[in-house]
Parts: C-alpha cells; structure tokens; sequence
C-alpha cells in the first residue's frame, strides 16, 4: 500500500546564533507510515522525538530530507517545502497534532475550544455545537467541566479535551506528542483506549511514549530514537 | 496555486529624503541601518513583498523604527510610497496597482475595500462628536443615505464591540483608551471591508481590556472572514492572533512564516534575540 506519511533522511539542526552554537537535533530519519497504520516511537530525553513531529507540522523547517504526504486535497506533496498556505490548509483539515500541553486562548471555555476547531472547518454553529457535545461525552469530559475554563483541569481532563478537539477535525493522519506524559494509571488506561478508538475508525497515528509498555500491543511498529537516530 | 490573495503587495518602498550618490548606488541589502549616514535619508521600508489571504490575520512584528507603521500608512494611502504596488482582489479584479488610482478613486477604495485601526486614536476618530455619529460619518461616505438604518447599524456595531447602549451617545474623549479602540474597531468594520489594516490597537492599554480587544478581532475574523494586518512589537499579541507573521527590521522583511514556527524555530539572528526575550 502506498505510504500516507514517508520521511526521508530527515535531519534538523537548529542554529542558536548568539551563542554561536549548532544542536543536532534529529539525523537521518526514516519513517514510512501506512494507512491506518500506528507506528510509536520511544527513546530518552532529548533524543529528537518531538523535533520529529514538529518537522512533519511546521513548526519546526526542514532544511534536509523529504516528508512525503499523501494528502486528500493537494495529492502526494512534500511538507517540508509545502507553502505556509497549504501547511494552514492541512492543519485545518487533514493533519491533527496532540501534545501533553493545552495550548489554547485564555477565557475559552472547553466546549468553546472544541467548537472552535469544527468551526474552522467552515462548519455552521449549529453543527460546531452538536459535534462538540459528541465529542466531550464520548471523550468522557464530565459535563461539569464543559463550560469551565481549561487551564484548571488536570492532566488526564486537559490531554481529553486536546484529543476532543483534534477529532474534531477527522484528521487522516494524528500526531501524538507524549500524551500520557503525567498521567496516573487510571488516566493512562483511559488513553490508551482512546487511541484503540481511533485506530478502529482507521485514522493514521505517529506517536511519542516514554513508557514501553504503553504501548505493547497497541502500536504496530515501533522505533526508539537514539541520539538523534532511529533505531 | 489553490487560491488567490486577497492583498498582494509586491515591491514597497519608502524613503524620506532624496538619497545621494553614495546611498542610491546601493543596494537593499548593502544598507545596513535604515538611513543613510552620508545624506540622512531614511529608507523606511525597502522592497517590502507579501500577500494576505481571505479569513487570514497576517502579523508584522519588528522593533520600533522597523517600518511598520509606515508600511501601513502607505497601504491606506496616507502616505505616499516611493515605489510600489498594491493589489487588491475585490477592487478591479485584483489587476489595478490601488497606489496609481486617482485621489478620487483611492478615497472610494478607502471608503469601501479597507478599514483601518490607528495606533493613536486620535487620528481614526472624531473626539468630538458621539461614537454613534463616528459610525454614521463612515457609513455616509461608503454611500449609506437613510437615517434610520443608519442608526440601527451603527447600534448593532457598537453592541458587537461592547459598547454599553447607553454610552453610544457620548463623544469618545470621554472615553477609556479601551473603549476609543473599540469604537475604532467598530468605524473600521462598518463598510464590511474585506481587508482591516490594525496598527498597534493594543498598545498602551491595561491586560484586562487588552484581553478584551483581541477576543474582538479573533471573533471578527471568525464571523466576518475578514483578512487583518495586525502591527504590533508584542509577539504575545503576534502569537494569540496570527497565522503567519512576517519581521521587519531596518525596513526590510528579514523573516516570515507560520507564527509558530516563527516563534519556536526563528531563522535569523534578530528575530531569535526578539524571541528569546519574550521568554
Ligand atoms: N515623516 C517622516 N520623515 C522622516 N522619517 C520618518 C518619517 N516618518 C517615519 N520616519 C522614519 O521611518 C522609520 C520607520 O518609522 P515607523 O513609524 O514606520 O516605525 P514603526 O515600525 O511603526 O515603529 P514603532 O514600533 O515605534 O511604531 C523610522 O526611522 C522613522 O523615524
Ligand atoms: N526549538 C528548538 N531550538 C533549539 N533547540 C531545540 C529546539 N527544539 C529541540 N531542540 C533540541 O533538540 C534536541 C531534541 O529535542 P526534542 O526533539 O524535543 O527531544 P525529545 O522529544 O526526544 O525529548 C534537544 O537537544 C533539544 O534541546
Ligand atoms: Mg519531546
Ligand atoms: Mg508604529
Ligand atoms: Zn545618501
């Protein structure tokens, strides 16, 4: 099958110019992600792993190697030399990305949150609200918390309410950034269940574990980052 | 490519002074500050390209004296450029450079394509007449006649940037700097310009109403698809607002991309020393 998600020699080096210093960040990646496929990748600290899906989304440039997408509106393209416009399309659209971290506009409740990402997709209000309720209860956020503010749910609420509003979208390809970093066992249990959901519906996932066990038997192939390199 | 811009602008230049022999033989790049130390001319913005895109805000930071405020004076025709075009899609298809239009023409342009936010409101109000009459004013010169429609609309926007109803009759010198660039906001929109150009609308105003300023023009560009300049020197504001940003210094364009990578991954050297001191 042809690969949704292809990098190719990848390599990032971020240059820090007032110390005048070069931080080899990620070297000689290669990962070929199939459709509906699930691949984890592991490896200690500081080894590159976020760099990895930060390439993929733009947040960081890539300067050497390819990322190869397979995507809906613009056919095969390469992420790494994709305009910005069509970066913004794809992560309107086609390419959602999760970190343990909610970074969302201060004073939006989480129901707003949510609706906010089904709106973007040129969605009307009505629909942004149905689809929002859908998606806290079936993420199970207690309804309680709905009309809250984020910034004071725990862990486990806030990682919920990040993959809510991932979903939202349907992405054909998910990006997972350490999302049970910090999370006890009963949370963790609840992720991981979460993400047998999506991988069920068929969406396409590359995400970063910490703990190995996590992610026995969940993930299809798995890799650990080395100093920079797959292994 | 997958669409059109909205606002392309190819080529900007302003300098203030005539240049010498020494400055006008060199080029963009050769000049290392923005003024020539020979004559004193200033080259404020040099060779400025970029294109905004619909339901887009484009944010420009760069620190003060970079050119931004008078990137977006010339882009309202306040000033006139040395060198330049703009393009404008709503406006003859997009084929017609706004900066050769007549006075005439560009009055029309700034009465029905463009709304702008000045950093000081003194220059995008009249401080002595009520907010409600500020409106009805821009409405009368993008070619609204009847009365009372007129008042009706200028409500409708003043309540959509908070403006309590019983205030709407008061003159904005009475007004907190908050409300002023809310009121601005509101004269802004009422045209339903497809293009809004914000020069600093937050600057100088306490957190709270600041917080209150941007919610607004987030909900602008959500409900009305309207494409934003927003000038600011605040990359907080930059980074709550922005999809793309570009960075000026010395009137050049060092740096552009989506904000976050702008923020997370900056390229240049200027723009990683911006960056590090917000952190
Ligand atoms: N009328 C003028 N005559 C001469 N120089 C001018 C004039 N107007 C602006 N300049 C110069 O052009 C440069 C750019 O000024 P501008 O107001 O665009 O800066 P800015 O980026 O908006 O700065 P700030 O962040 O302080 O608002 C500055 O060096 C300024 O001194
Ligand atoms: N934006 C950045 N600027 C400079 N260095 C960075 C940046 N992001 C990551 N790095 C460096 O790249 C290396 C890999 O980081 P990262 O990908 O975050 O590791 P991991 O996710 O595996 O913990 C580290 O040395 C880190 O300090
Ligand atoms: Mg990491
Ligand atoms: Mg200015
Ligand atoms: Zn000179």
């Amino acid at each position: 099958m042809e690969a949704l998600l292809k990098i190719e020699n990848l390599s990032k080096t971020f240059t820090l110019h007032h110390l005048d210093k070069h931080i080899k960040a990620s070297q000689n990646i290669s990962i070929d992600l199939k459709p509906g496929e699930f691949i984890g990748i592991t490896g200690r600290s500081g080894s590159g792993k976020s760099t990895i899906l930060k390439c993929i989304y733009r947040t960081y440039l890539t300067a050497v190697g390819d990322i190869w997408y397979d995507s809906e509106k613009f056919g095969r393209l390469n992420l790494a030399t994709a305009t910005e416009r069509q970066m913004i399309y794809l992560r309107k659209y086609e390419i959602g990305y999760v970190s343990q971290f909610l970074n969302v506009m201060p004073r939006t409740t989480a129901r707003q949150i949510v609706e906010e990402s089904v709106l973007q997709m040129g969605k009307t209000l009505a629909e942004a609200q149905k689809e929002a309720i859908k998606l806290l209860t079936h993420f199970n956020l207690d309804p309680e918390l709905w009309d809250s503010y984020p910034q004071k749910f725990s862990g486990g609420e806030q990682l919920r309410l990040n993959i809510a509003r991932a979903m939202a979208k349907r992405p054909r390809l998910l990006l997972l950034d350490e999302p049970t970093a910090s999370l006890d066992a009963a949370s963790k249990l609840k992720v991981r269940e979460l993400i047998e959901d999506l991988k069920s519906t068929g969406t396409t996932m590359l995400g970063i574990f910490h703990d190995i066990e996590f992610m026995e038997g969940l993930c299809d192939r798995q890799f650990n980052m080395e100093a920079g390199n797959l292994r | 490519m997958f669409e059109q811009p909205v606002l392309k602008v190819e080529g900007l230049r302003k300098q203030f002074g005539d240049g010498c022999g020494h400055c006008n033989s060199l080029s963009v790049d050769a000049l290392e500050k923005n003024y020539c130390t020979t004559c004193g001319t200033v080259y404020a913005c040099q060779d400025l390209n970029f294109e905004v895109y619909k339901g887009e805000i484009l944010g420009v930071v760069g620190e003060s004296g970079s050119g931004k405020s008078t990137m977006m004076q010339c882009l309202y025709f306040d000033k006139e450029p040395t060198s330049g075009a703009v393009y404008i899609d709503s406006y003859k298809e997009g084929r017609a450079n706004l900066f050769e239009e007549s006075s005439q023409q560009k009055r029309y342009i700034k009465d029905m394509v463009l709304g702008k936010v000045y950093q000081n409101p003194i220059y995008g109000l009249r401080m002595n007449i009520s907010a409600v009459g500020n409106i009805a004013e821009k409405l009368i010169s993008s070619g609204v006649r009847e009365v009372e429609p007129m008042k009706a609309r200028a409500k409708e926007l003043l309540e959509a940037v908070n403006i309590p109803t019983f205030r709407m009759g008061e003159a904005p010198k009475n007004f907190s700097g908050g409300m002023q660039q809310r009121v601005q906001i509101a004269k802004a929109l009422s045209n339903n310009p497809p293009v809004l150009l914000l020069d600093e609308v937050t600057t100088g105003l306490d957190l709270s109403v600041q917080a209150n300023v941007l919610d607004l023009i987030k909900e602008i560009q959500r409900d009305f698809g309207v494409s934003i300049i927003v000038v600011s020197h605040d990359l907080g504001v930059i980074r709550m607002l922005a999809d793309r940003t570009i960075v000026m210094l010395n009137g050049k364009i060092i740096e552009s991309g989506l904000t976050d990578q702008i923020l997370e991954d900056p390229q240049h050297e200027y723009t990683q020393q911006l960056v590090n001191a917000l952190l």
